[in-house]
C-alpha cells in the first residue's frame, strides 16, 4: 500500500483560497462577458458592452473615465445612490458634518497633482498623477464600505490595484509598512484651519495589506472622475477596514520599516488602532460595532467579519489577537 | 388680567414655536430632506431639541431674578413638557430603529456605553417629572415635595449634556457650548449669583424711577 508522505506539497504550491476564489469568479464573469460579446456580433462590441455594464446613475453627470473594465471583485448587493455617496461622508478636512464635504469641497483643485514616493524603495521621486495611474488598466470594483460610525454603503469604485502601483517603485526588503499622507491646503480645505485632528491626515498599512489584491488605489466612482468630496484625485479603498483607513487626496507614499503613525490613533489611541479591521466582535469603546445601518435601509443589519471579506483577508491576520490589535 | 393675558399669548407662541422642529422633521421625512441617513437625522434633531428646551427651562429662574418678571415661571411647564416630547421621540427612534426593540441590545448598550448610560439615566429621571406636571399632582405631592422632586431636572440636564459630549468623535465644540451654557445656568442658582442679579435689578429700577419723566 502506498502512503503518500504528508509533506510533499510545498506551501508555495498551494494557491490561497482568496486567489482561487477570485480566479473562479473572474473566469465565470469573463465567460459571461465573452458570451454576450459573441451574441452581440463580435469583438468590436466588447469595449462598448463592458462600458455599458459599468454602474451608472442619472445623477452622475461629471467627467467620465475612459477605458474602464469590470472587475471580478464585485458584490451584487444593491448600490448606494450617487447622490448619497457624494453628499454624506466623513472628510474632516472640509468639516466635521457629513454634509460638509459636499458643501465645501467645490474650491479644491485636484489637478495638477503630484505624489511624493519615498523611503525603502529603489525608485523614489515625485510622480505626476498620470505617472501613477496611466500605466495601469482602470477597473470598476463594487465594494461594501463600512464606516466606524456604524453606517455602510455599497460603492462602485474605479481604480487600480495598489499593489501593482507599489511594485513599480520596487520596495526593498526593509519595506514592512506603507505610510500615506493627505494634502495640506488649509486655504482650500476649511476643516484644516481648526485643529480638530493633527493635520495633515496620515494613514498606514502593513506591506502585505497594501499589496493585497483587494486594496484599491481609487480615482473614480460610478464611471466618473472622483468628486472632490470623496477624496480626489487619488485615494485608497481598503474594503475590509473601517472607512477612515481609506485615506483621501494622497500626496505622499512612503515605504517604512516601522509601523507608521495614523491620525485617528494619535487622536484617540484607545478607540482607533493601527489595524482597524471591521470586526463585529470588537466594539468601539463608546459604541457597538455589531450592527450597521446600510444607507437607504431603515433597520440595522449585522456587521460581517472583515466587512464580508474574511475569505480573502483573514489569512493576513492568522494567529493575531484581533482584540489586542484592534 | 393683563398678567394672565400676557401668559396666554406667550404660551400660544411657545406652543407653536416648539412644534416647528417636529413639523420640519415630518415634512423633510416625506420629501427626502433628511438626507442619506434619515434615522440619524431624526435622532440628532430630537436629541438637540431636548437639550435646548431643557436649557430654556433652566434659564427661566435666572431670567426672573434679572428681570423681576414672575410670570415667566408660568411658561416653564409647557417648555419642559416639550423637552420631554422630543426626548420620547429621541428614545423611541433609538429603541425601534437602532435597536429593533431588541431588549438585550438595549440593556447591553445602557450597561456598557457610558454615553447611553447617562442619556438613559436622564430619560428615566425626567419620566416622574413629566408624570407629576399636572396641577392635581402638584397638589397631591405638596409644593415642598414637588419642588424637591423636580430638582432632578438639574441632574437630567447634566446627563443630557454629557450624553452629547461623550458620543462625539473629535470635534467637541458644539457639545461644549451646550455644556458651558448649562454650567452658567446652574451657577446662576448659587446664592451669590442670585444676590448679584437681584441687586442689579433693584439698581436699575431705582435709576429708572429717579430719571426725570420726559
Amino acid at each position: 500500500m502506498l502512503i503518500r508522505p504528508p509533506n510533499d506539497i510545498q506551501p508555495s504550491e498551494i494557491t490561497p483560497r482568496s486567489i482561487f476564489r477570485a480566479r473562479r469568479r473572474f473566469m465565470r464573469d469573463t465567460a459571461g462577458i465573452a458570451g454576450a460579446a459573441m451574441l452581440g456580433g463580435g469583438l468590436s462590441l466588447l469595449g462598448a458592452r463592458r462600458a455599458a455594464a459599468l454602474a451608472s446613475d442619472p445623477d452622475a453627470t461629471g467627467e467620465k473615465l475612459e477605458g474602464v473594465v469590470e472587475s471580478a471583485w464585485r458584490t451584487d448587493e444593491e448600490l448606494t445612490s450617487y447622490s448619497y455617496i457624494t453628499s454624506y461622508n466623513n472628510f474632516y478636512e472640509f468639516g466635521t458634518d457629513k454634509r460638509d464635504p459636499a458643501r465645501h469641497a467645490g474650491g479644491f483643485n485636484p489637478q495638477p497633482w503630484k505624489v511624493e514616493v519615498s523611503g525603502e524603495c529603489a525608485k523614489p521621486g515625485a510622480y505626476d498623477y498620470d505617472d501613477i495611474v496611466k500605466p495601469h488598466q482602470l477597473e470598476e470594483r463594487i465594494y461594501r464600505l463600512r464606516c466606524v460610525e456604524a453606517w455602510s454603503m455599497v460603492v462602485p469604485w474605479i481604480g487600480i490595484p495598489l499593489g501593482d502601483v507599489l511594485a513599480r517603485f520596487e520596495p526593498t526588503s526593509k519595506a514592512k509598512y506603507v505610510a500615506f499622507r493627505t494634502v495640506f491646503r488649509p486655504e482650500e480645505m476649511r476643516g484644516q484651519t481648526r485643529a480638530i485632528l493633527d493635520w495633515p491626515y496620515v494613514e498606514g498599512l502593513r506591506i502585505d495589506e497594501a499589496m493585497h489584491p483587494l486594496t484599491l488605489l481609487t480615482v473614480g466612482l460610478y464611471g466618473e472622475v472622483l468628486p472632490n468630496q470623496n477624496g480626489a484625485p487619488i485615494r485608497l479603498v481598503v474594503p475590509w477596514k473601517y472607512g477612515f483607513k481609506s485615506i483621501k487626496s494622497i500626496v505622499s507614499i512612503e515605504f517604512t520599516e516601522g509601523e507608521p503613525p495614523t491620525t485617528w490613533n494619535l487622536s484617540a489611541p484607545r478607540e482607533y488602532g493601527f489595524y482597524s479591521n471591521v470586526n463585529p466582535q470588537v466594539d468601539h469603546p463608546r459604541w457597538s460595532q455589531k450592527r450597521e445601518r446600510r444607507i437607504g435601509e431603515l433597520f440595522k443589519r449585522d456587521t460581517l467579519m472583515f466587512n464580508g471579506y474574511a475569505d480573502e483577508v483573514a489569512s493576513l491576520y492568522a494567529g493575531m489577537d484581533l482584540k489586542a490589535n484592534y | 388680567m393683563k398678567f394672565d393675558k400676557r401668559v396666554a399669548v406667550a404660551k400660544t407662541g411657545i406652543f407653536a414655536a416648539a412644534l416647528v422642529p417636529f413639523a420640519a422633521l415630518v415634512v423633510n421625512a416625506f420629501t427626502g430632506g433628511l438626507g442619506a441617513n434619515p434615522v440619524e437625522a431624526i435622532t440628532h434633531t430630537t436629541g438637540e431639541w431636548t437639550l435646548r428646551l431643557l436649557i430654556v427651562t433652566l434659564a427661566i429662574t435666572p431670567l426672573r431674578h434679572l428681570t423681576g418678571r414672575v410670570w415667566l415661571t408660568r411658561l416653564r411647564r409647557m417648555i419642559g413638557l416639550f423637552a420631554f416630547f422630543y426626548l420620547m421621540l429621541h428614545f423611541a427612534t433609538y429603541a425601534v430603529l437602532d435597536a429593533s426593540l431588541d431588549l438585550s441590545y438595549i440593556v447591553e448598550d445602557v450597561a456598557d456605553r457610558l454615553y447611553i448610560t447617562v442619556g438613559f439615566a436622564a430619560f428615566v429621571m425626567l419620566v416622574p417629572l413629566a408624570a407629576t406636571s399636572t396641577n392635581a399632582m402638584v397638589r397631591r405631592l405638596g409644593p415642598v415635595r414637588w419642588r424637591r422632586l423636580h430638582r432632578l431636572v438639574y441632574a437630567a440636564a447634566v446627563g443630557g449634556a454629557l450624553h452629547f459630549l461623550w458620543l462625539v468623535r473629535a470635534d467637541l465644540l458644539e457639545p461644549l457650548i451646550y455644556a458651558g451654557v448649562l454650567a452658567a445656568l446652574l451657577a446662576a442658582r448659587l446664592p451669590p449669583a442670585v444676590k448679584w442679579m437681584q441687586n442689579r435689578r433693584s439698581k436699575i429700577a431705582a435709576a429708572r424711577s429717579a430719571a426725570p419723566a420726559s
